[in-house]
């Protein structure tokens, strides 16, 4: 199989970029170093190439009911201009990918989507297209993340356009450069940040002007390796560890993108009636390991479950992961992660282990 | 005092019959950020290519291979607090473990550094 390349894959040989196959693409893992890069996005700026993800526009009177059948969350409260997460789901309730819906007006609606799921994800939403348009423009677009606190000086320093005004999940379209561009106020890090969609043409126009806008304030290179240490410190869940074809998003910590009471969707009978056994939380393993995804979880001397996802958190200076455990036990109660053939003790805790106050 | 090098890239020196023991330089630029590693116990003993310890970097966890046969005579345990020693110091600071070697003409299996550095050079493309 032939890797696909983002339009920025010189620009990362030039930077050092050290490229890994992810999600069938050639990306680059990191640059600098995941410890430099994931301390640069906490306390200043960094620019990621995220052109991998794959972006579904659905237009047409149908259209939002077409999104709203697809997804859990309820696209009726999105007002112009406005963003929703949602995760979407198989009938069974499970996950079939998690997305991010931008509503332009009551007729056209951006769904971004993740990279590995793209072929999947747009032959599901061709199996349930109820009358919508609905268009695959994952080849045509680039994206970029300009994420961090000095995220919106770099940012104004291009453009006119008053960056207060854009809120944290709302987006508007502007020019960098000359080169027409959609900017939303979101982001995979925790932090305060852009997401930037733009022509594949025009890649390397943005990431100069962005990387020359940010210089001052140290502006780095980053690379996917930080990327997945900065979303699980946020707690943000990860398509493919976390969340799966076999998850709820009632298992995971997503309840809150479940609108049971909205019209009809995919998986709401099932989300109504299945039993929850299981919870997605976090933990703190209280030696020095790393736990990874995978690992056994054990309660009470017995297997549970497994470790979704785990990192050693530059942030928290502590191992720490998220892991499914019984629903009914208590938050601060201890489990152990079966590291290699160790079983280590950990204590659960919430799954946000990084949160900062959002505009 | 020379360094020999293996094929999993840990490099050893012999200090009369102990045996110092590390990962190159080579091995942690490809692991990355060094986070967390586990150490042998004093008195265990592995054999030659036995995995005696294991080196965790942000983005994975590695095995790393006893160069030599013997027995663990001293660990690194600095590096418990430290382990980031391992990237800034690979030959030095970062050593891992100290073996009583059993056999020292097991050295002569291992790579010289000229035969290391050409070894390395061909596995990078």
């Amino acid at each position: 199989m032939t890797l696909k390349r983002t339009p920025f894959y010189e620009i990362h040989k030039a930077a050092g970029g050290k490229l890994v196959e992810f999600g069938g693409w050639e990306m680059p893992v990191q640059y600098s170093g995941i410890l430099d890069e994931h301390n640069t996005i906490r306390k200043a700026v960094g620019l990621f190439d995220v052109s991998h993800m794959g972006e579904v526009y659905a237009t047409g009177p149908n259209a939002k009911k077409f999104v709203n059948n697809l997804i859990t969350n309820d696209v009726n409260k999105l007002v112009d201009g406005q963003i929703l997460y949602s995760p979407m789901c198989y009938e069974h309730g499970g996950v079939v990918d998690d997305l991010l819906v931008y509503r332009f007006n009551d007729e056209k609606f951006l769904i971004v989507i993740n990279a590995s799921n793209v072929d999947k994800d747009f032959q599901w939403m061709s199996e349930h297209i109820l009358g919508a348009d609905v268009v695959n423009h994952s080849s045509d677009v680039a994206e970029v993340a300009l994420q961090g606190p000095l995220a919106q000086k770099t940012l104004q320093k291009l453009t006119s356009f008053d960056l207060n005004s854009l809120k944290y999940f709302y987006f508007t379209e502007f020019e960098i450069v000359g080169v027409h561009c959609l900017i939303s106020r979101t982001g995979y890090t925790g932090e305060d940040g852009y997401e930037i969609y733009f022509d594949n043409a025009n890649a390397e126009k943005i990431w100069n002007a962005l990387m020359e806008a940010g210089k001052e304030f140290g502006i780095k290179p980053c690379g996917l390796g930080c990327r997945d240490s900065l979303r699980l410190e946020a707690g943000l869940m990860l398509y493919g560890n976390d969340i799966t074809q076999d998850v709820t998003p009632l298992e995971a910590p997503l309840k809150w993108t479940v609108k049971l009471d909205k019209e009809d969707f995919i998986g709401k009978r099932a989300l109504l009636e299945k039993p929850i056994k299981r919870k997605l939380v976090g933990f703190e393993l209280l030696e020095r390991a790393v736990p990874r995804h995978g690992n056994e979880v054990y309660i009470g001397g017995e297997k549970f479950d497994y470790v979704t996802s785990g990192i050693f958190s530059p942030t928290l200076q502590k191992p720490v992961g998220f892991a499914f455990v019984p629903v009914d036990l208590p938050l601060g109660d201890g489990i152990e992660v079966k590291i290699r053939d160790r079983l280590i003790k950990a204590k659960t805790c919430s799954y946000r282990f990084y949160k900062i106050e959002r505009k | 005092m020379t360094m020999k090098f293996t094929k999993d890239h840990e490099w050893v020196r012999v200090e009369g019959e102990i045996a110092v023991v590390g990962i190159t330089d080579y091995a942690q630029k490809a692991l990355g950020d060094i986070v967390s590693l586990e150490l042998p116990k004093i008195g265990s003993k592995y054999d030659q290519g036995k995995h005696f310890s294991i080196v965790d970097s942000m983005k994975a966890s590695s095995e790393v291979y006893a160069p030599l046969s013997g027995e663990v005579v001293e660990v690194n345990s600095a590096l418990n607090d430290n382990p980031q020693w391992i990237n800034e110091s690979p030959h030095e600071k970062g050593w891992i473990a100290k073996f009583k070697a059993d056999n020292l003409s097991e050295l002569d299996k291992l790579m010289s550094e000229e035969e290391y550095r050409k070894y390395c050079d061909k596995h990078v493309h």
